[in-house]
């Protein structure tokens, strides 16, 4: 073992605020809120035992189920055409256009704002009685309708529409700094060999993006799991309970209903999801690491 | 979600924190000014509410100016939005940093408060005052428990009024106000015949609540709501009545505009200024709406609070708690405060510029509108006081509640499977 150097002490010194953090602000809470959901908090929080009742009430309750199912479908669209759409807005980039910094801009400047404002505006956009239903008809579409946001069946799309506008500026911001740290000499060599460019972008490019494309992966998964601003803003998870997600479920419940024992269970079994799906993740991305130095 | 709850903790933690900071550098200072020392200083009264429009502001400033009248001093802690600002007077409960009054709806909003040993009484006032003969008995019986009042109410409001535009009426051939649920639905199909939306609605759970409540005191009477809301009595849930109360309400889905869902309750409140759309079931405060249009009850604009002379009148309003204080000083202005707010005069200056109407009978109402006069002569009568849903269950019933009646309303679920949902809530 190293003896503790002076440097070091300081540097342990300097991440102290930092550990505390972590422990009581993440840890902690996290801990409190699992004493929680094993309670029969109401109002305020109590330090009552009722086992897995408020699991088994949780699981009783069909809007919460619902919205399992919400964030379920809306995660796969949202991540999937934040990718899609994100790489080929970062390969369009790369092509060296004119006015690049302006595009990037852009691009990215939806990720810079507050949903909650931008989220009115796309309501406005969407209701068929203000926006885009009512411009196409004045313009003499008469028959014209994208009535979504009212609709029980496509809701959900409109809060996909919505969000990707806003991210997959980020996921192009990313997937750029990786296309630009890929060798000119690689370009050179395909060309070479007469490889059609889309080839050399599915089969080379594409698995080099590796590292950036997980990391948007993760990205785009948290703001799917937190996903909340945009439903308050644009439908208030309506019309009816259509577009209710787990994080307004669980925000309802803590002020609103006063039920801070069912809302911590509700919490629970979240992060009891978002541990399933990203701790492989991580994993077999530690593991790929860990072989490729071996 | 993790997210919520990591946030919701450090919030908590990070709020305690910075109050204990505010506390340990503010009170020093306060100490040493000239106002801590001199021996009439005046009684400090913090004041947690969620009034921040136009009209409310104006209208809780008529208390605050009252107050520091008295003898006190106000302190505004206005905060945006009614879940926040409960939120913010839990948080600085449990943080050790109450305020000396904070506001709740007239309901079980604050019945754990209660339980749990956090709020001073207000006998005193209450009985000094003779609250007992002059307020309602719906809102007594929201604010005494176990023979002690625990808040000074504020205000009236009966969330299920019915505003009707004078000319959209003219337009489609109706002259007079309907007598019952029926005639209702028949001026409806009037109203569309004359190429108008029927009822300005908005689509958010809320708003569909109070329309059901609407309804449901209307068709199926004084003696079910309270055998549902009050007796938690499933078999009345079950009941052919009842079933026709939830038929009948979503009958009501025939007479709105495809853009209702999601809509704010002032914008469809709009469409019944604009004449666009006839009538919205709406709380009194939306005649703010009308007045802000230079729209006058009467006039403009009709409004009845329900079909015949015996309808029910739902009774709603806000009401001020007092958290638990050994400071001498501190329960002096909460005792203050509390006659304050429930003075006859400022009771009256208040309820003009919200859109209520008092918590006492015995007040004049010469400067208000029709539809508040008309409030105040019926809140005389007990047997047409009715109490709001909230008074009668906790916030997490009333909340699944609104789940349960927003998945009838906009799916087509069998009525019998409703009732069957709304049951398993009630009996919860």
């Amino acid at each position: 073992m190293k003896p503790m150097t002076r440097k070091n002490l300081v540097v342990w010194i300097a991440l102290l605020p930092m550990a505390a953090t972590v422990l009581l602000a993440y840890l902690g809470t996290m801990l409190w809120s699992a004493r929680m959901s094993v309670s029969g908090s109401r109002t305020f929080p109590s330090y009552d035992f009722v086992g897995a009742a408020q699991y088994m009430r949780l699981f009783d309750n069909e809007r919460w189920l619902l919205s399992l199912q919400n964030v379920a479908l809306y995660g796969v669209l949202f991540i999937a055409a934040c990718l899609v759409i994100g790489f080929l807005l970062a390969v369009f980039i790369d092509q060296k256009v004119m006015a690049e910094g302006v595009l990037r801009t852009v691009f990215l400047y939806p990720y810079a704002m507050s949903f909650v404002a931008t989220g009115l505006i796309w309501q406005w956009m969407l209701n068929p009685e203000l926006g885009i239903q009512q411009v196409l008809r004045q313009m003499g579409f008469a028959n014209a309708r994208f009535d979504w946001i009212v609709d029980q069946d496509m809701v959900i799309y409109t809060l996909v529409i919505a969000t990707v506008w806003q991210a997959s500026g980020l996921v192009m911001a990313l997937l750029l700094s990786g296309l630009r740290g890929i060798d000119e000499e690689l370009w050179k060599a395909a060309r070479i060999d007469g490889i059609p460019r889309w080839r050399v972008y599915a089969s080379i490019v594409l698995p080099m993006l590796g590292p950036s494309l997980s990391t948007a992966f993760v990205l785009l998964f948290v703001m799917v799991v937190k996903v909340f601003d945009a439903v308050v803003a644009m439908t208030q998870g309506g019309p009816g309970t259509a577009s209710e997600v787990p994080a307004k479920f669980i925000m309802d419940y803590l002020f609103g209903r006063a039920n801070v024992g069912l809302a911590s269970a509700a919490s629970i079994v979240l992060l009891a999801t978002v541990l399933a799906i990203v701790a492989p993740l991580y994993f077999v991305r530690g593991r790929a690491s860990r072989l490729k130095e071996a | 979600m993790n997210r919520a709850t990591r946030d919701n903790g450090a919030a908590r933690a990070a709020g305690a924190l910075a109050l204990a900071l505010a506390a340990w550098t503010v009170a020093p200072a306060a100490d040493a000014g000239p106002a801590g020392v001199l021996p009439s200083a005046p009684l400090k009264a913090t004041v947690i509410h969620w009034w921040t429009s136009g009209g409310e502001s104006a209208a809780i400033k008529q208390f605050a100016d009252a107050y520091n009248q008295a003898g006190g001093l106000w302190v505004d802690n206005a905060i945006a939005g009614a879940d926040q600002s409960r939120a913010t007077t839990i948080n600085r409960i449990i943080g050790g940093n109450a305020p000396t009054a904070a506001q709740f709806n007239t309901s079980k909003q604050f019945r754990d408060f209660v339980d749990e040993g956090l709020l001073n009484n207000v006998d005193d006032v209450a009985i000094a005052n003779h609250w007992d003969q002059v307020m309602p008995a719906s809102i007594l019986d929201a604010i005494k428990f176990n023979g002690h009042f625990y808040a000074a109410p504020v205000n009236i409001h009966m969330p299920a009024w019915f505003f009707y535009s004078k000319s959209a009426y003219k337009k489609a051939g109706i002259e007079r106000e309907p007598q019952s649920f029926d005639e209702f639905l028949d001026q409806l199909g009037k109203l569309r015949a004359a190429g108008l939306v029927p009822l300005a609605f908005g689509g958010q759970v809320w708003q569909e609540k109070i329309m059901f409540d609407a309804v449901f005191a209307m068709v199926g009477g004084r003696e079910l709501y309270l055998k549902v809301y009050r007796d938690r009595d499933v078999k009345a849930v079950q009941s052919d009545a009842f079933k026709q109360v939830l038929l009948n309400f979503r009958k009501l889905k025939a007479y709105i505009d495809p853009g209702s869902p999601g809509r704010n309750w002032n914008d469809a409140t709009a469409m019944v200024v604009s004449g666009r759309a006839g009538v919205q079931i709406m709380g009194d405060w939306a005649k703010g709406e009308f007045s802000a249009a230079k729209q006058v009850a009467g006039r403009d604009f009709g409004c009845f609070p329900g079909f015949g002379p015996d309808a029910p009148y739902i009774v709603a309003g806000d009401a001020f708690v007092f958290p638990k204080t050994d400071d001498a000083n501190a329960m002096k202005a909460q005792k203050l405060l509390a006659t304050v707010l429930t003075t006859p005069a400022n009771q009256v200056a208040f309820s003009l510029r919200k859109g209520s109407i008092p918590i006492r009978t015995d007040v004049d109402d010469a400067g208000f509108d029709l539809c508040a006069r008309l409030g105040i002569a019926i809140i005389k009568d007990k047997a047409r006081q009715l109490p709001n849903p909230e008074m009668l269950t906790t916030p997490d019933v009333n909340g699944e509640l609104q789940d349960v009646l927003t998945k009838f309303w906009n799916k087509n679920q069998p009525v019998d499977e409703a009732q069957k949902a709304f049951a398993r809530v009630i009996k919860r």
